[in-house]
């Protein structure tokens, strides 16, 4: 594995708090990997299991899903929905061949630019550690 | 509230509770339970003889119900007309105390004496079902219990009193008629006034309760005034922020009531003299101070009451991390709520004062009142749409809709109600057989930017 393999990291960032967060981290000038590359949901109750599949198969190096905390949903409970559904993922993962730790759910809060620089950070040192999605799928 | 009783135009539903919302935006159907007071509101003139005629007035005072408007510090019988401001001006029956209704036994002397007939044992809880097009949640808040940091010693003696007991013994109807005596029934010497209980502070609520500062200086100017006792007035910060606040402070500083910042470690009470002692840092001094005192007052906090999950569950709102209910937006849009037609007014949204829940109360029934004279309202674009050729009718996106925006009509199939839809999509990522698009959010467009962003190079 080369050093220098610079994954590329998909993440569904919801509307409200997570994109915001993200953008509160640009304007406040903290360091966040460029591996990064944001969709805008409008709720991360929107991303259903075969999005994040898809963005594997489209060639993501791992997908990271981003939500407001539970309890501070701009839809009341929108994310309570993608906090169910989201360990199916892990399965399905596991269950093709893919590590499970390509995939990551985690809340950031409009405030929490901060984190949102520690997650994006940490994930994209997790994945570049696992290094190209294509030695795990052969097709 | 005499004002709102009054109007020709305000049908005041008391003792009631709303138990369920169904329906949306200028269209709501609200189902009230409306809780049996055993007596007919319409007969009774609220003369008050049945309070006095009540087996448990005769009792003299030992079998009497602790009074929750004097705060436990005054009686009252089971049949009561609350205060003496109450709307409407009613009496009731307090369904816990009366022995009619506890224990079916008793020389029923209200009955009698009621002039009008107004008594009924046999009332029972009504449902009133209303429609109503714009809803205003008011439920303010209920006090924190000081009982909860037992540093403060608020259980330890009867002259450790919270700032709304002390407003009914300083109150000239109150239990000592406006005197402010300690529990010995004496002239107290010295009275310390303690500032942000439970407030800003982390082991209870981390919020400023925001008015305690104020009736907390008023409270510091009548006992000195009335009294002349040595009054000490512990603080962590003066936060006297509203018009003409400042000013009352610094009156109340020229008035030789001692002002100590800091916050007190514990209030111990001597078992003997009943005496209280406060130990706090003065850190405008440096040192530990121990003050000894008659009566204590603490300013506590406030909280939302412990059915606000309920309430917001009820009327589809959102709450904030400290569990006051959520406003749309904290600046731009401070009465509306994640609902659209439900807004907010007073302490439900958080702790404010008089003056600024009158404002805020106005603000709300103004957007009402807007809603009702424009007779439409404007949705955004970002709603979701059922493929009914698709869709099978299992039902999953009803289940996942925060807004029970979707039903299932006549053919079985889902459908969206636009009013109600607030474009989060969350149906979209539940549907299996793909048949609910979120607008400007649908499947391709998201596929499409992913593949997009892939080719890049990162």
């Amino acid at each position: 594995m080369s050093e220098l393999y610079e994954p590329k990291v998909v993440a569904f960032l919801c509307n409200w708090c997570s994109y915001a967060g993200a953008d509160n981290a640009g304007i406040a000038r903290m360091p966040s990997p460029h591996n990064v590359l944001p969709i805008r949901v409008m709720c991360s109750g929107r991303v259903s299991p075969e999005m994040v599949l898809r963005a594997f198969r489209s060639g993501a190096d791992g997908v990271l899903v981003l939500g407001c905390h539970i309890g501070e949903c701009h839809y009341i409970d929108g994310n309570h929905r993608t906090i169910k559904r989201m360990p199916l993922v892990h399965n399905l993962l596991t269950y093709i061949g893919i590590h499970p730790d390509r995939f990551r759910l985690d809340w950031v809060s409009s405030a929490e630019a901060p984190k949102f620089a520690k997650v994006t950070k940490e994930f994209v040192a997790a994945v570049r550690e696992l290094g190209p999605i294509a030695k795990e799928i052969k097709a | 509230m005499m004002d709102a009783g009054r109007h020709p135009n305000i049908e005041l539903l008391d003792y009631s509770e709303v138990v369920e919302v169904q329906g949306y935006v200028g269209n709501f159907d609200v189902r009230v339970r409306r809780e049996s007071r055993y007596v007919d509101v319409v007969k009774c003139t609220g003369c008050g003889q049945c309070q006095e005629a009540c087996i448990l007035r005769r009792g003299k005072g030992k079998l009497m119900v602790p009074s929750e408007f004097e705060a436990g510090m005054g009686k009252r019988a089971a049949a009561y007309i609350p205060f003496a401001q109450a709307i409407p001006f009613k009496a009731v029956i307090d369904p816990n105390s009366c022995l009619q209704l506890t224990k079916g036994k008793c020389t029923q002397k209200c009955v009698d004496a009621c002039g009008p007939g107004a008594i009924d044992f046999e009332m029972e809880e009504t449902f009133v079902d209303l429609q109503v097009g714009a809803i205003v949640v008011a439920t303010g808040f209920t006090m924190w219990d000081p009982n909860q940091l037992p540093d403060y010693g608020y259980s330890k003696s009867p002259d450790i009193l919270t700032g709304l007991e002390f407003e009914r013994i300083t109150s000239a109807v109150g239990p000592t008629e406006g005197e402010i005596l300690t529990s010995k029934g004496e002239k107290p010497e010295k009275v310390a006034v303690i500032h942000c209980v439970g407030s800003r502070d982390e082991r209870a609520h981390a919020y400023c309760s925001r008015f305690c500062c104020m009736y907390s200086l008023k409270q510091a100017h009548q006992i000195k005034e009335k009294t002349g006792a040595e009054v000490y007035s512990i603080y962590m910060d003066m936060r006297t922020f509203g018009k003409d606040y400042e000013e009352f402070y610094l009156r109340n500083r020229s008035e030789d009531i001692q002002f100590i910042q800091g916050r007190p470690s514990q209030v111990t009470v001597d078992p003997v003299s009943g005496k209280c002692f406060i130990e706090v840092e003065d850190i405008l001094l440096g040192r530990v101070r121990v003050l000894d005192v008659d009566m204590v007052v603490l300013a506590t906090a406030i909280e939302p009451p412990p059915d606000a999950g309920r309430i917001a569950s009820t009327f589809g709102l959102g709450r904030t991390p400290d569990g006051w209910f959520a406003e749309a937006h904290p600046k731009l849009r401070p009465v509306e709520t994640a609902t659209a037609g439900v807004f907010l007014a007073g302490c439900a949204q958080g702790p404010r004062d008089v003056p600024d829940t009158v404002a805020h109360a106005g603000a709300a029934a103004m957007e009402a009142v807007r809603l009702f004279n424009q007779g439409k309202v404007t949705i955004s674009p970002t709603i979701a749409v059922v493929d009914a050729e698709k869709c099978v009718g299992c039902g999953e996106c009803i289940l996942s809709c925060p807004y029970t925006a979707i039903v299932r009509n006549v053919d079985e199939k889902a459908e969206v109600n636009p009013a109600l839809c607030h474009g989060c999509g969350t149906c979209a990522g539940t549907c299996l057989s793909g048949a609910i698009t979120a607008l400007h959010f649908t499947d391709e467009e998201i596929v499409s930017q992913i593949d997009a962003l892939l080719e890049l190079a990162v």
